[in-house]
């Protein structure tokens, strides 16, 4: 064994996170989470037929039902289905990865009291899990923009990256935290399901962007207009963003109004941007938080 | 030679609460004396020098899982330093991370990522770790339809084939049939000769005595002894004996008359064991004194090295033989007319005592070793009485 060998000290101290190393430390068991993730997949759909179709299906089915009950119902909202989704999906990413998350040191909990490894692994499984759902049902509404005669439009498309990027990164800080809070404290589970409730409902995602924009702006409370307040919650301009890409028009010909809020495309870049660097500020402080835990998670569990 | 582990005078608390408070208003309601303090280690420090094997043994609840889990990374130590230095695998749980909906083949690959192989190095290991564990057929089943002796197979053969500059094992020798523990010991033992540093928290003193070069006992967590396997191991069947939170004691007395050599004749004439079941042998006691003592009684008693029981004794004085007054060296022979038990080490303590007083003039406490094997033998014909019976249905 050479002298200079690395050496691993492990003392009372609560090792104080240096993302540069960590982030060698996590990618270098990279394969642990993918066979993690993989394996999650597996156990997902083992014994089921259809295996990951199930995934497509539900894009597929909730496509077809909107489609079907927009035209029989004679509504003004044009192209809804793709409005829905485009939002939905990128929600759903964050919602899943909360919930799965939340609960994965737990679930692994054998695991973490006999096994060695960076326990970021088991958060990091979970969103990987939601991820690859995310990708399989983006697919299926990327080719139905098209086909649906919706059709893209390139220059709004151009925010997709970003939109998906901030979502990733809000979506880690924010799985991380729980993960590590929850060991502690169960109820952040439970908190979790109705937070997310609620939280769904006050972000723009069933419900037009533009009428929230409308109404908040032209009723001012106490002179603050709560439409700045609406869009401190991060997956507002995180899904405003998603929408933006792929549902494009802003204000769809023949529409009465507007349905997503109108605002100009730098101008929710710009945003977007904050709320990235927000996001990273954010994991930065979460990591911390999970990474100082994650020393007593076996003793916890 | 270096230290491949320095484990520095390391302590650990864990806090017991009577229910465990796991939610807000839990942790809110409960008063704080809920929680009691329990040290599970106590300035706890030794080496272990690069390429030697150490036995880490103790009683449940000793501390020695929690000692390796500390050494593993897994817990943190509430006070002190362990420094551990190259590539570390620990052996915590075979199978860690199995799932039963998961074939064979995926599990390996789950549970060897664990364990830090590459997809590579267990590409490189796969079919010597289904060798190993005798389950070709079985790789593209899933687990679920294994038996857990298949589990275990696997779960050990996939940790063997780790490849790392120091091992920790916890008790995964405790399993399968013993075929397939003469495999694992035989693999250790390779590790060994390849110069790899072992940790091995087990209860089989046996094996710590056949594989270690060092051992470590811990008692409600400190360090109890340190040293040699047979002194260490010795300690450890003195203390589960019973005499707990006394030191150790392998030779007491008052050495009016000393035990100057114990040997074992075994039916060949020779001193070296082991013995075949159910044959005889002869533990033959040389006593010598040093002052005159007139009233001398000599026994032993044989204990099971598996199972802390006394199986055999004899006594001098029961026997009805008197040794009577003498100054010098005298020599008393035990004839076992045959040794009836099973395969294993026993281990056999000698008494010097006053006839009389029962005064102890020298005891060597579970200090010679025994070692019994059994030679298969033709079941040979005997007369079973069989009764005949018929009646109409």
């Amino acid at each position: 064994m050479a002298a200079d060998a690395e050496v691993a000290v492990r003392t009372s101290e609560a090792s104080h996170l240096r993302i540069a190393a960590r982030v060698r430390d996590v990618a270098s068991r990279r394969e642990t989470l993918l066979n993690l993730v993989r394996k999650e997949l597996k156990v997902k759909y083992a014994q089921s037929v259809l295996g990951a179709i199930w995934s497509l299906l539900n894009p597929i089915v909730f496509l077809a039902v909107f489609s079907f009950v927009m035209r029989i119902t004679n509504n003004q909202f044009r192209d809804y289905p793709v409005y829905l989704l485009s939002g939905l999906l990128a929600w759903n990413l964050c919602s899943v990865s909360l919930t799965t998350g939340a609960r994965s040191v737990i679930d692994n909990g054998n695991l973490v009291k006999k096994v060695a490894f960076p326990r970021e692994i088991l958060p990091l499984s979970a969103i990987g899990v939601a991820l690859v759902d995310f990708v399989l049902q983006s697919a299926v509404l990327f080719l139905f923009i098209p086909a649906s005669g919706h059709g893209f439009h390139l220059l709004e498309l151009s925010v997709y990256p970003l939109a998906f990027l901030t979502l990733i990164v809000f979506t880690t800080a924010m799985t991380l935290w729980l993960a590590a809070l929850n060991v502690r404290y169960r109820d952040i589970q439970h908190l979790l399901n109705l937070g997310l409730l609620v939280w769904f409902w006050f972000t723009p995602i069933v419900y037009s962007g533009y009428l929230v924009k409308d109404v908040l702006t032209r009723h001012p409370v106490l002179g603050v207009n709560l439409w700045n307040v609406f869009l401190g919650n991060p997956l507002t301009p995180i899904v405003m963003g998603f929408q933006r890409a792929l549902y494009a028009v802003v204000r769809p010909i023949g529409s009465p109004k507007p349905v997503l809020p109108d605002v100009s495309l730098p101008w929710l870049a710009g945003v977007l941007a904050i709320v990235l660097v927000a996001s990273l500020a954010f994991l930065r402080l979460t990591w911390g938080t999970f990474f100082r835990l994650s020393g007593d998670f076996a003793e916890e569990l | 030679m270096t230290a491949a582990i320095e484990v520095a005078d390391v302590s650990k608390k864990f806090r017991l609460f009577r229910e465990r408070p796991t939610s807000v208003k839990q942790r809110l309601l409960s008063a704080r004396s809920r929680a009691e303090d329990f040290w599970a280690l106590r300035n706890v420090s030794f080496d272990v020098l690069e390429g030697t094997s150490l036995g880490l043994i103790g009683q449940n609840g000793s501390g020695k899982t929690t000692l390796l889990k500390i050494v593993a990374g897994i817990l943190r130590p509430t006070s002190g330093v362990v420094r551990q230095r190259g590539r570390m695998a620990a052996l915590l749980e075979l199978g860690a991370g199995f799932h039963p909906e998961l074939t064979g083949r995926e599990n390996v690959y789950l549970n060897a990522s664990f364990l830090g192989l590459s997809r590579r190095e267990t590409d490189r290991a796969y079919d010597a770790i289904v060798e190993f564990a005798g389950l070709e057929e079985f790789m593209d089943n899933q687990a679920k339809f294994y038996s857990s002796g298949m589990l275990v197979r696997l779960g050990f053969a996939v940790a063997v084939h780790v490849d790392p500059e120091v091992l920790l094992i916890d008790e995964v020798l405790a399993v399968g049939d013993e075929a397939f523990q003469a495999k694992c010991l035989e693999r250790i033992r390779r590790f060994q000769r390849e110069g790899r540093t072992i940790v091995l928290v087990t209860h089989a003193l046996d094996t710590v005595r056949a594989i270690c070069d060092r051992a470590v006992m811990l008692h409600q967590g400190r360090v109890h002894a340190l040293g040699s396997p047979d002194d260490v191991v010795r300690e450890m069947r003195y203390l589960l004996l019973g005499q707990v939170d006394e030191g150790f004691v392998p030779e007491e007395g008052t050495r009016e008359a000393e035990i100057e050599a114990v040997d074992l004749v075994y039916p060949n004439g020779s001193t070296e064991g082991p013995l075949v079941r159910d044959d005889p042998f002869t533990i033959q006691v040389d006593v010598r004194t040093n002052e005159p003592v007139d009233d001398l009684d000599v026994d032993f008693e044989i204990l099971d090295g598996a199972t802390n029981h006394p199986v055999l004794d004899g006594r001098a004085s029961r026997a009805g033989v008197t040794i009577g007054r003498f100054d010098g060296k005298r020599r008393v022979r035990f004839h076992v007319s045959s040794f009836p038990y099973t395969a294993g080490k026993y281990w056999i303590t000698i008494g010097l005592s006053s006839r009389e007083t029962g005064r102890l003039y020298h005891v060597q406490t579970q200090r010679y070793l025994l070692e019994v094997i059994e030679v298969p033998r033709v079941q040979e014909r005997v007369d079973v009485p069989v009764t005949i019976e018929v009646e109409d249905l």
